[in-house]
């Protein structure tokens, strides 16, 4: 810590702000964030709203603009109803990942709680969003925006072309599936015009270097290779086996019109933009409470903050990273702020006062003091599932009293598998970062075959984990969204990977919703 | 930094969503608004508030993992007492160790609840219910008269003068006519004015001068406005409905009509009272029982005290005689009445209760209807038949008469909604009698 000059004044007195409050807490935290803590962030957009209006963000998954669905009524109703029956707080921000970084912050905060929020979000998440690598790959901060806009406006065209029941119908479908339509692995960054030129460039000399008329002279068999099979030529063709169902659809369906091809490419990029999000919960709730709690505590300490403002704030923080037991009545599973402020501050406490154990554990950081240097590179290169697997410490399993229940559906006890001992915690560690890991926990999907030529049967597989299978309700209602998408059968087969016997069958034939009026 | 304050942007942003909600889970919503509304008291029934959905029917699909069966690890925090290999008995019902898998979007499979504003509320709970033809009757005769712009006329009163359209009337006949303009004059004369000093230009000049006569010739045949131009704002008179209601709620309180039936015949209350507060401004209520005597009570007394004795309806129609002459005159208020009983009455009584309807009470009835309550159908054995009651027999003879009358029978109260439909439908024709 560096020396600390006393300010002849806080930033504020009491709980009351107006905007210069606003404008001088920004002012000093920016300096804390950027010059002490070394953070990268985006231009801040601080944007003060009302209840309303957070309600309205809350039912657009948080977006400033969104196209119209049904969808967002029943939320907004539901958000409201239970805003208004006291069963439900608002939060105190929403920040979205765009450039500029956007900031909600509610009217009612205090003065207190629009320093944290700011500390928070204008800079944790902000941080977060910029440098992570996961946002950097499937996120384009700089276009969200006016891509919201073009998706409301192409679908409000639609509505008046087409009609809404029309659009609604489809959207309907689309929604059901959104849960796969992400691409999970980085796709190819389309190559510029430039880069194209000097690769047809470069393709062309090594064909005239290496190029021997002799070759066209030497008599060939005839049909050397097999051809590849029907099936194997139709399964390259259609890009097959695929998991991204609505984008297999979108190029492939062989009934949707262009408008509706759009419209699911729509639902399946901000499908897309929002999958880092769910994969980085413990590491961006962590990053954004490590900075604010740092950036408090040094406000305060520069006299920034009156002691006041200081228990305020440490009671709201306490109640954000506070992780019941197991077996208390309000425990709904591990609490993603209290995980990852706990591992943040346990690399801090790795870096700059190890134990012998740390020195075992971590021997590139333990003792390295730098902890900044250390968090913002892990920031910037993990997400959840690495981040655990990589550096949740002994220290922290005994800390949380983590255990690890296994329980087979065969068997007729759950069975205690690990506990927070030595020979516990690379299992435990293991299992808990799999917790994390959307190749574990989403439903493992794909499109594996289709005979365009044929009857045109949609063949999807599930990868039973575990012997796990879908929720039956559910999947017939979406598999048969899915056949008014595809417009002919389809069937899903729940298989497992274990000696790929079937557990599980359902098929769906089309209700003729969605493609009738466009024959081919 | 920017600071923006959205504060003062346009509310309402979800509107469109929601009505889109609205509008398609709209059979739901109305049988969640007429369960709603049969817990509520008569004159409160039409205040908004929250309905209860079941979840199903708004029901976003996703393609997840199903909470039980097949293999799963769960991570739990705060372990006290288990060591690696111990066995935990299975929690029953999901809960405990189970815990952390949950639900993965948070949505439960609760009911759904949520609010409705007063005029949702009602526009689900009227849609396509109209008064009766019977209505119009009076409205026709209603003495109050509105009046409506109705377009232009070429008569009428100088107060009612549409300057407006007379003006442009005028412009556009002084074109087609080709009337010089003030402009052309005063240009000539100043021309007719420069020329003065030399005599060269005599022949200039007299030239200007007969122009000019020729247009103020002009000038004084085509007039400004002309009446072929004026026109006068046209009001059509409307006739305007009285625009207060009484309703009478008549019921049957003797010993034989038990809590189920009278909750029936609050429930149908109910629904007439929302109804008639959606057409008139002020709807007054009036609550008159009977058993072999009849009073005006408060609506607490009217459902909840009970009476013994034995029934003669006609008590009860001579007593709302009684309070219309007194208090509601026909000529300025719309009176509707309806009647609910278990159908007993005193045999000697059925003829007089006839004559009375169709003398006295129906000519000065926008609206009578006739609810009979009868025990939960479910109690009566397969096949039983019931026979008709007394006062059931004496109605539908007045029916067969042309009475202006409607009637229906009720069992449960799942079906006072739909008899209340069928009552209200939007329909043109006279009323079939059917049970």
């Amino acid at each position: 810590m560096s020396t600390t000059l006393r300010a002849e004044r806080p930033l504020f007195e009491g709980a009351d702000w107006e905007f210069s409050t606003i404008q001088r807490c920004h002012e000093a935290i920016e300096e804390i964030a950027v010059k002490e803590l070394g953070l990268n962030v985006y231009p801040n957009q601080i944007e003060i709203i009302g209840t309303e209006q957070m309600l309205d963000a809350y039912s657009s998954i948080g977006m400033p603009l969104f196209y119209k669905h049904w969808s967002f009524g029943k939320h907004f109703a539901r958000n409201e109803a239970m805003y208004r029956a006291g069963m439900q707080g608002l939060a105190y921000e929403i920040v979205i990942n765009s450039n500029p970084c956007i900031s909600y912050i509610m009217e009612e905060n205090t003065a207190m709680m629009q320093t944290l929020v700011i500390a928070h979000a204008a800079f944790g998440h902000n941080h977060f969003f910029k440098n992570n690598y996961l946002f950097k790959q499937w996120t384009d901060a700089d276009g969200i925006l006016d891509y919201l806009e073009f998706a409301r406006d192409y679908v409000m065209q639609c509505e008046e072309r087409y009609g809404e029941a029309a659009v609604e119908t489809l959207l309907d479908s689309a929604h059901a599936l959104m849960s796969h339509a992400v691409h999970r692995y980085p796709r190819n960054r389309a190559t510029d015009l430039r880069m194209e030129e000097k690769r047809e460039r470069e393709r062309r000399n090594h064909d005239e270097q290496v190029f021997n008329d002799l070759w066209r002279t030497v008599p060939g068999k005839s049909n050397t290779r097999a051809d590849p099979t029907t099936e194997e030529r139709r399964k390259a063709l259609l890009q097959l086996p695929q998991e991204n169902i609505l984008y297999f659809l979108e190029k492939s369906a062989p009934r949707l019109a262009p408008w509706q091809r759009e419209l699911l490419r729509i639902v399946r990029i901000i499908a897309q933009y929002f999958y880092p999000q769910s994969q980085t919960k413990v590491m961006n709730e962590g990053c954004a409470t490590y900075v604010h709690y740092r950036i408090m505590n040094r406000l305060h300490e520069k006299g920034l903050l009156t002691d006041g403002a200081m228990v305020e704030f440490l009671r709201s923080h306490t109640n954000v990273v506070f992780q019941p037991d197991f077996n208390d009545p309000r425990y709904s599973g591990i609490n993603p702020y209290a995980l990852g402020f706990a591992m943040m501050q346990d690399i801090e406490r790795v870096c700059t006062e190890p134990t012998e154990e740390d020195r075992q554990w971590f021997p590139d950081i333990a003792g390295k003091g730098d902890p900044m240097g250390v968090l913002r590179d892990c920031w910037a290169n993990y997400r959840d599932e690495s981040f655990i697997l990589q550096h949740l410490s002994p220290h922290l399993i005994r800390h949380f009293g983590l255990f690890h229940v296994v329980d087979d559906s065969s068997e007729q006890h759950l069975r205690v598998e690990a506990i927070h001992d030595e020979r516990g915690y690379r299992k435990i560690r293991q299992a808990l970062a799999r917790h994390y890991d959307v190749g574990w926990t989403a439903a493992d999907i794909q499109v594996v075959d289709v005979d365009l030529s044929g009857d045109r049967k949609l063949i999807l597989h599930h990868r039973a984990m575990n012997r796990v299978l879908l929720e039956e309700r559910d999947t017939r209602m979406v598999l048969q969204h899915l056949a008014d998408l595809w417009s002919y059968d389809v069937l899903l087969k729940e298989i497992d990977p274990v000696g790929d016997t079937v557990l599980k069958e359902y098929s769906a034939s089309p209700r003729a919703r969605i493609a009738q009026t466009n024959t081919p | 930094m920017h600071i923006v304050d959205r504060r003062l942007n346009p509310s309402g942003k979800n509107l469109a969503n929601r009505q889109r909600f609205m509008r398609r889970a709209k059979s739901q919503i109305q049988k969640a608004v007429h369960e709603t509304s049969g817990s509520r008291g008569i004159k409160d029934a039409d205040e908004g508030g929250e309905v209860v959905l079941p979840a199903k029917g708004v029901h976003e699909p996703s393609l997840r993992r199903s909470a039980t069966g097949g293999i799963r690890d769960h991570l739990l925090p705060g372990n006290k007492e288990y060591i690696a290999g111990d066995t935990i008995p299975r929690p029953q019902g999901g809960g405990g160790g189970g815990g952390s898998e949950g639900s993965p979007d948070g949505e439960g499979e609760d009911d759904f609840r949520f609010a409705l504003s007063r005029d949702e509320f009602i526009d689900l709970f009227l849609e396509d219910l109209e008064l009766p033809d019977l209505a119009k009757r009076r409205v026709a005769s209603a003495e109050a008269v509105s009046w409506n712009r109705a377009g232009y006329s070429v008569t009428g009163s100088p107060a009612n003068l549409a300057l407006m359209r007379t003006v442009r009337n005028s412009l556009s006949r002084r074109i087609a006519l080709k009337r010089p303009r003030p402009e052309e004059l005063d240009r000539l004369r100043d021309e007719i004015a420069g020329l003065d000093a030399d005599p060269d230009n005599m022949p200039r000049k007299l030239e200007l001068e007969e122009e000019l006569a020729r247009k103020m010739r002009r000038i004084g045949l085509i007039p400004y406005i002309d009446p072929l131009d004026v026109r006068y704002k046209r009001f059509d008179a409307t006739p305007k409905p009285v625009a207060q209601a009484v309703m009478f709620c008549l019921m049957d309180v003797s010993g034989s009509m038990t809590e189920h039936m009278k909750d029936l015949a609050k429930r149908f209350y109910v629904l007439l009272y929302i109804f008639l507060k959606r057409r008139y401004k002020n709807v007054e209520v009036v609550f008159i029982r009977h058993t072999h005597q009849a009073s005006e009570v408060d609506e607490e007394t009217f459902f909840n005290s009970p009476e013994t004795g034995g029934t003669v309806v006609s008590t009860a129609l001579e007593e709302m005689q009684q309070v219309v002459a007194e208090r509601y005159s026909p000529d300025s208020w719309n009176i509707y009445a309806a009647q609910a009983s278990d159908g007993d009455n005193t045999a000697s009584d059925n003829d007089r209760t006839a004559s009375l309807l169709t003398d006295t009470i129906l000519p000065m009835c926008q609206y009578y209807a006739y609810l009979e309550v009868g025990r939960d159908s479910e109690h009566f054995p397969p096949g039983f038949i019931r026979r008709d009651s007394d006062l059931w027999q004496t109605y539908s003879g007045l029916i067969k008469a042309g009475a202006p009358m409607a009637m229906r029978k009720v069992g449960h109260r799942r079906e006072i909604y739909t008899v209340f439909r069928e009552l209200f439908a939007k329909k043109v024709g006279s009323e079939a009698v059917s049970a």
